[in-house]
């Protein structure tokens, strides 16, 4: 049961971390389907 | 001049002359309207058959028909405003736009109607009956066959079934999955479901909530899915085994308990069904978080069309292959949700002993010697070979 409990606090972090490092690629609808002289934020 | 031969041939000339024209208006069923919709066209396309709109699609003006600048519309270039609305509303003009992408180009995309029709009542209905159907006929075998028990109880004796890090994987894969399929369906039910209950405020609230978690908790279950199939594909390879199993049917509806090694048919099934149902939709997946960057559906159409002789079409717009990349998603998702739950059932409820195998990793031994008898012996074989063997090689290998 740890083990479980263990895998799905790893999932909760792996979502964060993919949250954040996907957010910092760039790679938004927003940011890759606006022209240069869009001011996004 | 006989005066009758010649009105003879003065009406033969005039019937050939005039039966051409005739003939046309007899084939083109547009002449009366100078080549635009008729009535019968709008009528049959409210109501929503089939009507054959090249003679739209193609008349989108033409310029060496021009007339001089000079002109009544010579300014158009030989392009009226109509056949440039017709051009927009066919995704066949040159179209300049300040916005970047594939996809901003297209004005009109009227494949979008049959996406969202399809998403709003056959996949709706689909996943209703669907995921209902499976729960009511669980409740119904387990009401009716019971808990499939030990026979003779447990023997209070244990052996390793799965080790930590296979046991991390699976609810890495079950945790991630169990989220997806929640989230999937509050975005796929909100509309029909959460609006009309809770309101539009309470469905916005959780359809955000939905999404980030969805789009984030996949990179997990891409990941355990990998994981898995590298940790498991060596004992889900099919065999003569698994035959003699499928026609016993697998000890669960009949009685007796068939061999099995490690994994039986019915475990392999659902290794298959989770590795290829998981993947397919990981890549749809994948194709909707990357929006117009991963189009796949275009090839995979032509592929089958050459293979299997369909005629599916290979002419995508950028929105139409999101749209299928989506119906696809969901097609496969619900799939493998109605197959998980009954695997769910049995790995908890539906078999005593079971959920250890997942919980502790140690399951009794009387429980395996039942389910998967061949592998008990394999285990102990290998165990008493290190026992027996030198020493230093168990010890190494420990
Ligand atoms: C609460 C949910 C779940 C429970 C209680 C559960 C339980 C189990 C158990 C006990 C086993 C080992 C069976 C054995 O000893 O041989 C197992 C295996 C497995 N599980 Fe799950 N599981 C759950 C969810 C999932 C989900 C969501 C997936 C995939 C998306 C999944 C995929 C698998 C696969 C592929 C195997 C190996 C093949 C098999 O035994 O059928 N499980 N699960």
């Amino acid at each position: 049961m740890k083990t479980m409990f263990f895998a799905f606090a790893m999932t909760i972090v792996v979502s964060f971390g993919a949250y954040f490092v996907l957010s910092n690629m760039g790679l938004s609808s927003a940011e890759t389907q606006s022209a240069p002289s869009v001011r996004l934020d | 001049m006989n005066l009758k031969v010649i009105g003879a041939a003065l009406i033969a000339f005039l019937t050939f002359a005039v039966t051409p024209s005739y003939a046309n208006e007899a084939t083109d069923p547009r002449a009366t309207t100078g080549g635009a919709q008729t009535l019968e066209d709008i009528l049959a396309r409210q109501q929503g058959l089939e009507v054959d709109n090249t003679f739209r699609r193609q008349n989108q003006g033409n310029p060496d028909n021009a007339q001089p600048t000079s002109g009544a519309l010579g300014s158009l270039g030989g392009i009226s405003d109509a056949d440039i609305y017709r051009g927009i509303r066919f995704s066949d003009v040159d179209i300049k736009v300040s916005n970047k992408g594939p996809a901003a180009e297209i004005l009109v995309q009227d494949g979008g109607m049959s996406w969202l029709l399809t998403r709003e009542n056959q996949i709706r209905q689909y996943a209703a009956y669907g995921l209902g159907g499976i729960l009511v006929a669980l409740t119904a075998f387990y009401f009716i066959r019971g808990r499939m028990t030990i026979e003779g109880g447990p023997s209070g004796e244990t052996i390793e079934r799965f080790k930590n890090f296979e046991r991390f994987g699976h609810w890495c894969l079950a945790g991630s999955f169990i989220m997806l399929s929640i989230t999937g369906l509050i975005l796929l039910f909100g509309r029909a479901v959460i609006i009309p209950i809770f309101g539009h405020q309470v469905n916005g609230a959780l359809a955000n909530f939905s999404i980030w978690v969805h789009n984030n908790i996949a990179w997990v279950f891409m990941f355990s899915l990998v994981a898995i199939f590298l940790m498991w594909v060596k004992h889900n390879i099919p065999n003569k085994l698994d035959w003699e199993w499928l026609k016993m049917g697998g000890g669960i509806v009949g009685s007796g308990h068939p061999h099995a090694k490690k994994f039986n048919a019915g475990q392999k099934i659902i290794f298959w069904m989770t590795i290829l149902l998981g993947a397919s939709v990981s890549l749809s997946g994948l194709s909707l978080l990357f929006p117009f960057e991963l189009p796949m559906f275009a090839k995979t159409f032509g592929i089958m069309n050459s293979v299997l002789g369909t005629a599916f079409p290979t002419d995508l717009l950028a929105h139409e292959e999101m749209q299928y990349a989506h119906l696809w998603h969901a097609i496969v998702a619900i799939t493998m949700m109605i197959a998980i739950l009954a695997h769910i059932y049995i790995g908890s409820v539906g078999m005593e002993g079971a959920f250890d195998a997942m919980g502790s990793g140690q399951v009794d031994l009387e429980w395996a010697r039942q389910h998967h008898d061949l592998w008990v012996e394999e285990e102990q074989a290998k165990a008493a070979a290190s026992s027996g063997g030198t020493q230093t090689v168990s010890q190494a290998g420990k």
